[in-house]
């Protein structure tokens, strides 16, 4: 405290005291607000005789959905069903963030190309695509799909066991065999093993200067490992391999042209906003350093990445952020070209139960956590990556 | 779709802050305030409603409309529309956005509880059918296990068709899509080997959008009974009864032989029935809370059920419907009014 404060006045002149005054009634004022919400909310759906609250959750849904990650059938509960939307948003905004990013970071450094054609196209792309409302592009790529491709009976063939159909692509799959099951964890252990192998070269290059190939060691060991447990497991060699029957075609794994129009339409558009963040992150690291650190003789792909990315990146995680997000927010428009995302399957429910407000509740609580944890990552990940001061 | 969700928002609004009169109180006194029905229909189902190039509807659903109208105005033109998908119509309702909804909705017994909906009386007995490319071969419903199925959400179409293919232990592949002309559009691009929904608006699409109908066919099997009907929003008995008897008004008027066209010289007729129908002994429209002339004036200026019918998706339209179950009671049809007294 002060030792020079105020003499004690009245409280009404007192700040302090002031300020928790209206903090108190304003509090107040929301609270009562939603109250007077709530309780409006209950009293008109009463008298227009609308079902309110969440039992619905546990009855019988009775429609199908077209791909889900999970068992799922009619006979299934309406919680159910949301969990098979909520995993296809997350599918398609894991995959379509992961394919974004590349796609930007390669249109963003090829539009700072010095070749002309190269940046002349990257910039043709970026001012194209994303002066285009993502909503028509979704609808472009999922006509280009259905109408370009033939039906299942004359199905393009371009590989052995591929077949590109207006149902889909349909690629062989893994036989049914548990070996499958050890590579998988094969592949994992290798992946920690690569972590350990890259941690132990840079330790040693930092005491003793030698260099280690880490990339070519890594690929070994990816490699490696899974086909051993293969080997061990006795090689087994059958495929699930997709053949016509009927009316479509059976067997293998299928990727839906909704699927696919989602995808490409959310990975293209995005990739446009990515790349000119990219270049402005590059753009912003002044041309000095890179001249520097030439001059000390570095590799350019060694100046890239030591001492350009570094800086660049402070610049281009942020607003990278935002882009994850409003790619994740633009799934919901799957809607509209029949892929089975969270809005899709939450408004089917509204629907066939007619809770607007209970189904809007989920919707809105299952994309503000997903945001707020992709915004919680990038703050990690930003934090990490910030410059160190010496 | 954002503007969905928005729609969805808007309603849980409307429900949060609006009082009773936005919602449920006298819909007939907010009516007349505005000078207006407002009507909410299909994005465009030619034969149910459809809007020409000038922006006037025409269509089944919309003369129910027409005909509430002209109950209450004395006019069939104030009416306003609202074109709806199978997923926007509930909420626009419940929101109060809309008056009346009359948009192919087939009345089952969660949307009359649950979904705070009443019913007005069936205006088009449906049930729901498949359509096939020919090439396809298909003869019967039975033999389509493991299709791919094209279906709009937030119907009861979808319900149905898990339902049958559950009961017959078949597999099926759904495509649901909200938007009718995606969802036509996939179709008729081969992305589904079926598409599925009431029979009726199954030949209205066949008929009007197939680049050669003939290259399709309706399988034979009808899968369910869809009745389909205007609704109201339950709480205001007053508005209710209005659309329930201006729908049986139509149906009794074509029972008695009264068309648009003898109206004038019935209006004179010794008929005590035809006297109270028409207004010329006076109780019914007061009954109603509406002018007397309220039945006279849904024939006059809407025509009765059976014209409504033939002007709509009778055998001289594309749609050639026959009347079938939608006959009067009297022809061994379901159309049967109670007494008008
Ligand atoms: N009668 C069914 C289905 C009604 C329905 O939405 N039918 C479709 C197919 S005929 C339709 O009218 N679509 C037009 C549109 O979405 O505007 C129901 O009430 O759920």
């Amino acid at each position: 405290m002060p030792a020079n404060k105020a003499p004690r006045g009245s409280l009404i002149n007192d700040p302090a005291a002031r300020a928790i005054f209206f903090q108190i009634l304003v509090l107040g004022g929301v609270l009562l607000l939603g109250w007077y919400l709530v309780s409006n909310v209950m009293e008109n759906l009463a008298r227009q005789n609308i079902a309110t609250g969440f039992s619905f959750l546990d009855r019988e849904a009775s429609f199908a959905i077209g791909e889900s990650m999970i068992a799922y059938s009619p006979a299934n509960s309406y919680s159910q069903a949301l969990l098979v939307g909520f995993l296809n948003t997350i599918k398609v905004a894991v995959l379509g963030i992961i394919l974004a990013t590349v796609l930007g970071t390669i249109i963003g450094i090829a539009r700072l190309s010095s070749n002309f054609l190269v940046a002349k196209l990257a910039s043709a792309y970026v001012e194209v695509i994303r002066n285009i409302p993502v909503l028509l592009q979704l609808f472009f790529w999922y006509a280009v799909i259905g109408e370009s491709l033939p039906g299942p009976r004359e199905a393009l063939n371009p590989l052995p066991g591929v077949f590109l159909s207006n149902r889909g692509m349909r690629v062989p799959a893994l036989g049914d065999d548990p070996i499958w099951v050890w590579v998988g964890v094969a592949f994992l252990v290798a992946v920690v093993a690569v972590w350990f192998v890259a941690r132990w070269a840079r330790k040693r290059q930092e005491a003793t200067g030698q260099q280690f190939h880490t990339v070519l060691a890594s690929i070994g060991i990816l490699v490696a490992l899974p086909l051993l447990a293969w080997l061990l497991g006795g090689a087994p060699t059958a495929l699930d391999i997709p053949a016509l029957q009927g009316f479509n075609f059976r067997g293998g794994t299928s990727v839906s042209p909704e699927f696919a129009a989602l995808l490409l339409g959310l990975v293209v558009y995005t990739a446009s906003f990515i790349a000119e963040i990219v270049r402005s992150g590059i753009r912003s690291v002044n041309w000095g350093q890179t001249e520097a650190a030439s001059a000390l003789g570095l590799h350019r792909g060694t100046v890239l990445r030591l001492v350009v990315l570094p800086q660049a990146l402070r610049i281009i995680v942020p607003p990278t952020t935002s882009q994850y997000l409003n790619l994740t927010k633009n799934s919901s428009l799957a809607v509209a070209i029949g892929y089975p995302d969270l809005v899709s399957v939450a408004n089917t429910t509204l629907n066939q139960t007619g809770q607007a407000i209970e189904a809007v509740s989920i919707m809105m609580a299952v994309y503000l956590t997903i945001s707020l944890g992709i915004s919680l990552f990038m703050n990690w990940y930003n934090k990490r990556i910030a410059l160190v001061e010496r | 779709m954002k503007t969905k969700i928005i729609a969805a928002i808007g309603t849980a609004l409307a429900i949060a802050f609006g009082g009773g009169a936005a919602s449920a109180g006298p819909t007939l006194n907010a009516v007349k305030q505005k000078g207006f029905v407002q009507c909410g229909v299909n994005t465009g189902l030619p034969g149910f409603s459809n809007p020409d190039s000038q922006g006037n509807w025409t269509g089944l659903d919309v003369d129910v409309c027409r005909a509430v109208a002209a109950a209450i105005f004395g006019d069939a033109k104030a009416v306003r529309f609202t074109p709806l998908s199978a997923q926007q119509r509930f909420t626009a309702l419940q929101s109060g956005e809309i008056d009346i909804l009359s948009r192919n909705t087939t009345w089952t017994l969660t949307r009359d509880t649950s979904l705070g909906l009443n019913f007005a009386p069936t205006t088009f007995y449906d049930g729901q059918g498949f359509m096939v490319p020919k090439a396809l071969g298909v003869k019967s419903a039975t033999e389509l296990n493991g299709a791919t199925v094209c279906v709009q959400p937030g119907t009861t179409t979808e319900l149905n068709l898990a339902d049958y293919f559950r009961a017959k232990g078949m597999q099926f592949n759904p495509v649901v899509i909200e938007s009718f002309d995606e969802v036509n559009a996939a179709f008729f691009a081969g992305r589904c080997d079926v598409y599925t929904t009431d029979a009726s608006g199954m030949a209205s699409i066949r008929s009007t959008l197939a680049a050669n109908p003939d290259d399709y066919i309706i399988l034979p099997e009808l899968i369910s009974k869809e009745p389909l009907g205007p609704a109201v929003r339950h709480g205001d008995d007053e508005f209710f009864d209005i659309v329930k008897w201006a729908v049986y008004a139509s149906i009794e008027a074509e029972e008695k032989g009264i068309s648009s066209a003898n109206v004038d010289e019935m209006v004179k007729s010794q008929d005590p029935t035809v006297q109270r129908l028409l207004g010329s002994n006076p109780g019914m429209g007061q009954a109603l809370g509406l002018d007397e002339k309220w039945a006279y004036n849904i024939v006059k200026l809407v025509g009765n059920y059976g014209e409504i019918f033939e002007r709509n998706v009778g055998v001289k339209t594309s749609l050639k419907l026959e009347r079938g179950p939608n006959g009067l009671w009297t022809n061994g049809g379901l159309m049967y009014a109670p007494p008008i007294r």
